[in-house]
């Protein structure tokens, strides 16, 4: 880490970068805004915002179960509750029983009731409140190895699967007659977000982490013309947004998560301005 | 000549079922779709046209046997189905080329990494086959119907098909759209001899343009030529006044 930090102060001597939780946070923006930038490229298109946000309640649910069954690591909590959760939707939704929008409600909903249920049992919810919001400046240097690790396994399997599943996004039967499978393809897509969004939580916070991931992309898709320019969009804004917001925080002594989402905000309201300058 | 054995040539067909949910959908389906030919599939709504052709596509299962069979009568085990689907749902403000859509189906490299020379040119010759390779860096958003339905035609086509399937691709499209399409599936026919598959409501244009024509109704009511058809008590009880139309 001593090596990375030295880098740090050489290439970025901000005085806000001087303390080592500065530079983790820092660290940790850099590895997970893309991820979360890319991903949002497809959520957009797709129309999945409400699915993502939903999918943010459900660490509540995923923690509260992890307390009630034992498990030492909320994180390893959240992550298989919210990988189970997704598959579920994602299940329910491929057997076209119900209108997509209704399931995802009902999900969210009960996810969020047993979470509150669960964790607020005593009264002592507040110790949780920091879920909520998030924070950004308790990243540890053992924290960014796995995030490293999310970055890089999540823009590999990214890689595979996104061809397949723009395909799939059209008009599944065309994918199907040319040997995509969708229903799988669909689901790796929701577990790869649902990871993705399980890690960056316990920074961002549950109410904030659905802003970070649909964004940056729904920003990008205004500037762009195709589907290279909106991952690149996407990703410029969410690393942009990222670091901004966290030296904005430092400098105002306030939340990161809602700095970062202001910035992408802006950036959006920004984008509805060039959109109709650049598409005419 | 290519005319001769291909008489041999033939996706067929033999008893084929699907049910579904306890119900009935088809049953007892016996057909021959010959390469080089046009055949269309005729019906009214919950005929299981539809259904029929999932089961080709292998999205459904089903009973009966399909078989691809050669211009020697040698079943061949592999049968690459094209697909032309009725509509497409999707965002129309998603900034997705053409030419990214096709790159997507045509290779593995991501798109959103860009698209590489080579898959380009592919691309853009499999356009140029459809009259359509002005498309190539249009929104898919952006394309009308016609447009849309010649750009599904190109990917269709590539990798050739041994059985190209349009599934109605009349919705819509407007009339000159429409025959401009059924103008390039034609000489598509003549080039590259595939079997081709057609779904239509439009009995003027079946008249017009199909080689078979096979009317359904849960099972095959009737078969043969256009004239043969439209002219059976079973083809009267189907469509009654739209005959008179004709």
């Amino acid at each position: 880490m001593d090596v990375i930090y030295g880098i740090m102060d050489a290439v970025l001597p901000l005085e806000a970068l001087q303390f080592s939780f500065m530079k983790n946070a820092f660290l940790a923006i850099l590895l997970l805004t893309p991820l979360l930038g890319l991903l949002g490229t497809m959520a957009v298109n797709q129309q999945m915002a409400f699915f993502s946000d939903a999918l943010g309640h459900s660490a509540l649910t995923g923690i509260g179960l992890g307390i009630v069954l034992g498990v030492s690591s909320d994180l390893l909590s959240m992550i298989v509750f919210g990988v189970v959760w997704a598959v579920l939707i994602c299940r329910i939704k491929q057997t076209g029983a119900t209108s997509t929008d209704t399931v995802i409600s009902v999900f969210s909903s009960t996810s969020i009731a047993a979470g509150l249920l669960i964790l607020s049992r005593g009264g002592g919810f507040a110790k949780y409140s920091s879920l909520l919001i998030g924070d950004v400046l308790a990243v540890t240097p053992a924290d960014l190895g796995w995030l490293l690790m999310a970055l890089i396994v999540g823009v590999v399997l990214w890689v595979q699967m996104y061809n397949r599943l723009l395909l799939t996004s059209v008009n599944e039967s065309l994918a199907r007659s040319r040997g995509v499978k969708t229903h799988l393809t669909e689901c790796a897509f929701v577990v790869l977000v649902a990871v993705a969004v399980m890690l960056a939580i316990k920074w961002v916070g549950v109410m904030l982490i659905n802003a970070l991931l649909i964004l940056p992309a729904a920003a990008g898709r205004n500037l762009a013309r195709n589907s290279r320019q909106h991952a690149l969009w996407s990703v410029v804004i969410a690393l942009g947004s990222g670091v901004a917001g966290l030296l904005s925080a430092y400098a105002w002594d306030t939340s990161a998560g809602a700095a970062i989402v202001l910035y992408a905000a802006g950036c959006y309201a920004i984008s509805l301005a060039g959109r109709s300058l650049l598409k005419r | 000549m290519p005319e001769h054995h291909c008489s041999l040539c033939h996706i067929g067909l033999e008893g084929v079922g699907v049910q579904r949910g306890g119900q009935t959908l088809l049953h007892d389906v016996s057909m021959h779709i010959h390469c080089g030919q046009l055949t269309a599939l005729i019906g009214q709504n919950g005929a299981g046209k539809t259904t029929l052709i999932r089961a080709l596509l292998g999205e459904l299962p089903h009973s009966g046997h399909i078989r691809h069979v050669d211009d020697h009568g040698r079943d061949i085990p592999h049968l690459r189905t094209g697909y032309v689907p009725q509509h497409l749902h999707f965002d129309k403000e998603m900034p997705v080329t053409v030419e990214d859509f096709m790159a997507a189906a045509f290779t593995r490299r991501p798109v959103w990494t860009g698209v590489s020379k080579k898959t380009r040119q592919a691309v853009e010759a499999a356009l140029d086959d459809v009259e359509a390779a002005e498309l190539m860096q249009r929104p898919l958003g952006r394309c009308s119907g016609g447009e849309l339905q010649r750009v599904l035609l190109a990917l269709a086509l590539n990798p050739a098909p041994d059985l190209l399937v349009l599934d109605e691709p009349v919705s819509g499209v407007d009339q000159n759209g429409l025959r401009m399409f059924l103008d390039t599936v034609l000489r598509l026919k003549e080039t590259h001899h595939m079997a081709i598959l057609l779904v239509s409501h439009d009995l003027h244009l079946v008249r017009e343009y199909a080689d078979h024509v096979v009317l359904l109704d849960k099972t095959v009511l009737a078969q043969g030529s256009a004239e043969n058809v439209f002219q059976t008590e079973q083809f009267d009880a189907v469509f009654g006044q739209g005959k008179e139309a004709l």
